[in-house]
C-alpha cells in the first residue's frame, strides 16, 4: 500500500499526494493517535515528577524534626509536625522579610511600568530627530546586566547614600526599563493613529492623550511588563546581597533565606520550612498569572 | 531634515479650519503657533523620556563606564579612588596570563590566572552543554507536550513552575537535597549505585555536573513555554497534510514542526547563552562556586574578587571581560543568525 508506506521520508510539500480512502485516514490517525498518547502521559508524567518531586520533598521537610530527617531522608515525616512552621510564622522576621519583599516588588513595578510607558510613549508615536538614537541606547541596556555594573554601582549607591530599600528599588527600576520600553514600544505603535488625530482634533494636549487614552489602551501591555518586573524583583538577590547587609528585618525574602541558612546551619527541616513558606505565595500567584508570563516571554522575545 | 520633523510646515495653522494633511502632521495637536508648538514638544519629549533616561543614564550606563575605568586601576575600594594607582592594562594581563612583570608572574598566575581560567572554562562549558543538552530535551518534550492528552493544561504550568521560582529557593532545595548525608544520597544507594565520593557538589568532578542539573531542571522550563508558543503558531493544516502523505510522528516533526520554529529556536538559544555568560545567584547560593571553585562562574569569581578580597580593580577587569564576552556573542548571533530570520521576513513581506 503505497498510502501506509512510511519508510520514505514524506514531506508535507511533496508534489504527489496519495490519497487514502477517508475510512482508511481516520483508521490511521486514531491510531497514531492511542500510541502517542500514552507516550505523552508517559512524558508527562515523568516531567511532573522531577518538577514537583523536589519541591514536594521541600514542603514535606519542614514538617519533619531534624533527627527524622537525618536518620530517614526517604521516607514521609514521623512524627509529622507543625512547629517548623509555627515557629516562623510566629515570629515576625519572616513576616517583615515578605512585606519587605512586597513593597520592593510593588514600587519597583510600578515604577517600571511608569516609567516605561511614559518613555515608550513618544518612541512609538511621537516624530522628532533623535528618537532611534534614544531608543537604541535604552536597547543596549539588555547588553548591560546587573552582574556587569554591580560593583560601581554599589559604590555609586553608597557615595549617594540611597541604602536599603530605597536603594534597591531605585536601580531595580533603571535595569528593568529597557526590556519594558522594548516591548511596549511596538505594542503602542500597534494602537491605530486616528485615535490621535481624533483627539487632537478635539483640542486635547498630547499629555491629556497620553492620561485619558493611551493608559487605559496600553492597559494589556502594561500589565503583562508589569508581571515580568515583579517576578524579577521578587526573586532578585544579586542587588539585596550587597544592600541590605545587617538586620535581617530590613531584608527581602531571597536574602532572608540564604541569611536564615546561614544562622540555623544545622537546622535543616526548619531551613525547609522557611523556603516552603517563602516559595508558596510566590508560586501560586506566578502559576495563575502563567498566562501573561508567558505572553511577556513570548512578546520579549518576539519584540 | 528639521531638527524637529513635527515642527514647521507639518503644523496646522488655524484651529479646526484644514484637516492634518497626511504625512508630517500625523498625531500632532492642533497649535495656532508653530514656534510655541515647537518648544511644547521638547517639554513634552522631556516630561515624558527625561525620568526614564535620567535613571537608566546614572544606574546602568555610569556604572558599566565606571567598570571600565576602574579595571585599570589597582584600587581596594577603601580607599578614595583619586588615591589608586593606575596601572594600564595590567589587570587584564593578570587575569589572561599572569601579568607583564616577570618577577611576579609566577605568584600572580597562580593567585589570579588560574581561579579566572578555571571560572571562564565552567562558563564556557555551561554555555556549551546548555546547548547540547538543553536544546534537544526542552524540544522533546515540547514537541511530545504538544499533543493533545488529558491534563495537558496542568502539565504545562507545572513545567513552567521552575523558572519562576526564584534562584535562591531552588538553590536551597538542591542543596538540602544532595547533601552528602541527605535525600539523593539515600536514593543512589537504594537503587545499589555509589554516590559521589566527594559529596555531591565538593566532588571536583561531580560538582560541576550537580550544578549543571540545578541549572537544567530551573531552566528548561523556559525553552519548554517558549518552543510551545512557537508551536501553537504552526498551522495544523501542514500537520494533518503530513499525515495524510503518511509521514511518520517523528517526520512531521522533524521535517515540518522544528523548522518551523526556528526562529523560536534561535531565539532560545541566544537568550541561553547570554543567561550561561551572567549566571550567578543559583551558582552563589550553591555555596558561591564550591570552596575550592570547582564550579565557579564568571560571575561568581568576580563577586569574590570585587566583594571578599577587595580588589577592585581586578574584579572591575573581569566584569569588563564578562561584558565583551555577553557583547561578541549577541553581535555575532544578531548578525550571523538571526539576521537570517528578519531578511526572511522582509521577503515575505515583499512577495506579498
Amino acid at each position: 500500500m503505497t498510502a501506509t508506506d512510511t519508510a520514505k521520508p514524506t514531506t508535507a510539500s511533496a508534489p504527489r499526494r496519495p490519497v487514502a480512502p477517508p475510512h482508511r485516514r481516520f483508521a490511521q490517525a486514531d491510531k497514531a493517535r492511542d500510541g502517542s498518547t500514552w507516550l505523552s502521559i508517559g512524558v508527562a508524567l515523568v516531567g511532573v515528577a522531577l518538577t514537583l518531586g523536589p519541591i514536594i520533598y521541600l514542603i514535606l521537610g519542614g514538617f519533619r524534626t531534624q533527627q527524622d530527617l537525618s536518620t530517614n531522608p526517604t521516607g514521609l515525616p514521623d512524627p509529622f509536625m507543625w512547629s517548623n512552621y509555627g515557629d516562623i510564622l510566629a515570629n515576625d522576621v519572616f513576616w517583615r522579610q515578605a512585606l519587605n519583599s512586597l513593597i520592593v516588588a510593588t514600587v519597583t513595578t510600578a515604577g517600571i511600568v511608569l516609567l516605561g510607558t511614559m518613555a515608550a510613549y513618544p518612541l512609538a508615536r511621537y516624530r522628532f530627530r533623535g528618537r532611534e538614537g534614544i531608543f537604541v541606547v535604552f536597547t543596549t541596556g539588555l547588553m548591560f546586566p546587573l552582574t556587569v555594573a554591580v560593583l560601581p554601582l554599589y559604590l555609586l549607591l553608597r557615595d549617594m547614600g540611597l541604602s536599603g530599600l530605597t536603594g534597591l528599588i531605585i536601580p531595580q527600576i533603571a535595569f528593568g526599563l529597557p526590556m519594558t520600553i522594548i516591548i511596549l514600544r511596538p505594542f503602542l505603535r500597534a494602537l491605530p493613529m486616528e485615535l490621535e488625530e481624533a483627539a487632537f482634533m478635539d483640542g486635547v494636549s498630547r499629555i491629556g492623550f497620553f492620561w485619558r487614552m493611551l493608559l487605559p489602551l496600553a492597559r494589556p501591555g502594561m500589565v503583562t511588563v508589569g508581571v515580568l518586573a515583579f517576578i524579577q524583583s521578587w526573586n532578585a538577590y544579586l542587588l539585596p546581597l550587597l544592600l541590605l547587609t545587617g538586620d535581617p528585618r530590613g531584608m527581602t525574602l531571597p536574602l532572608g533565606i540564604t541569611t536564615f541558612q546561614g544562622q540555623y546551619a544545622s537546622a535543616t527541616t526548619l531551613i525547609m520550612a522557611y523556603t516552603s513558606l517563602a516559595m508558596i505565595p510566590a508560586l501560586v500567584f506566578f502559576l495563575l498569572m502563567e498566562r501573561r508570563i508567558v505572553d511577556g516571554l513570548t512578546g520579549a522575545v518576539k519584540g | 531634515m528639521t531638527t524637529l520633523e513635527t515642527s514647521g510646515k507639518g503644523t496646522v495653522p488655524a484651529a479646526g479650519a484644514t484637516a492634518p494633511a497626511a504625512g508630517d502632521a500625523l498625531g500632532q495637536p492642533v497649535s495656532k503657533h508653530p514656534r510655541r508648538a515647537r518648544l511644547r514638544l521638547i517639554g513634552e519629549l522631556a516630561l515624558f523620556l527625561g525620568p526614564a533616561l535620567a535613571l537608566f543614564l546614572t544606574f546602568v550606563v555610569y556604572p558599566v563606564i565606571s567598570a571600565a575605568r576602574y579595571s585599570l586601576y589597582q584600587w581596594n575600594g577603601v580607599e578614595q579612588f583619586s588615591d589608586a594607582t593606575f596601572i594600564g592594562f595590567e589587570n587584564y594581563a593578570r587575569a589572561l596570563f599572569g601579568g607583564t612583570d616577570p618577577a611576579t608572574k609566577d605568584a600572580f598566575t597562580t593567585a589570579y590566572t588560574e581561579p579566572f581560567q578555571a571560572a571562564f572554562t565552567h562558563t564556557i562549558a555551561i554555555l556549551v552543554l546548555s546547548i547540547l543538552i538543553q536544546l534537544p530535551l526542552g524540544l522533546l518534550i515540547a514537541l511530545v507536550l504538544n499533543r493533545r492528552f488529558p491534563g495537558r493544561a496542568s502539565v504545562r504550568v507545572i513545567m513552567f513552575a521552575p523558572y519562576v521560582l526564584s534562584e535562591v529557593i531552588a538553590g536551597t532545595m538542591w542543596l538540602i537535597i544532595f547533601d552528602p548525608n541527605g535525600v539523593a544520597t539515600e536514593l543512589m544507594h537504594a537503587i545499589g549505585l555509589n554516590p559521589p565520593a566527594g559529596g555531591w557538589l565538593e566532588d571536583q568532578t561531580w560538582g560541576f555536573w550537580t550544578v549543571f542539573f540545578i541549572i537544567t531542571w530551573k531552566y528548561i522550563g523556559l525553552a519548554v513555554i517558549l518552543f510551545l508558543a512557537g508551536l501553537s503558531g504552526v498551522p495544523q493544516e501542514l500537520q494533518d497534510a503530513a499525515a495524510i502523505d503518511g509521514a511518520s510522528w517523528w517526520q512531521t516533526q522533524w521535517r515540518v514542526n522544528i523548522p518551523l520554529i526556528g526562529p523560536t529556536i534561535r531565539i532560545w538559544v541566544f537568550l541561553s547563552l547570554i543567561g550561561s555568560i551572567q549566571l550567578f545567584d543559583m551558582v552563589w547560593v550553591l555555596n558561591q562556586g564550591g570552596t575550592t571553585g570547582q564550579y565557579s562562574t564568571i560571575a561568581t569569581y568576580m563577586m569574590q574578587i570585587g566583594f571578599f578580597r577587595s580588589d577592585w580593580g581586578f574584579g572591575s577587569a573581569i566584569a569588563v571581560i564578562m561584558f565583551m564576552l555577553s557583547f561578541a556573542v549577541a553581535l555575532f548571533y544578531m548578525l550571523v543568525v538571526l539576521r537570517r530570520d528578519n531578511t526572511d521576513r522582509v521577503k515575505k513581506v515583499k512577495r506579498a
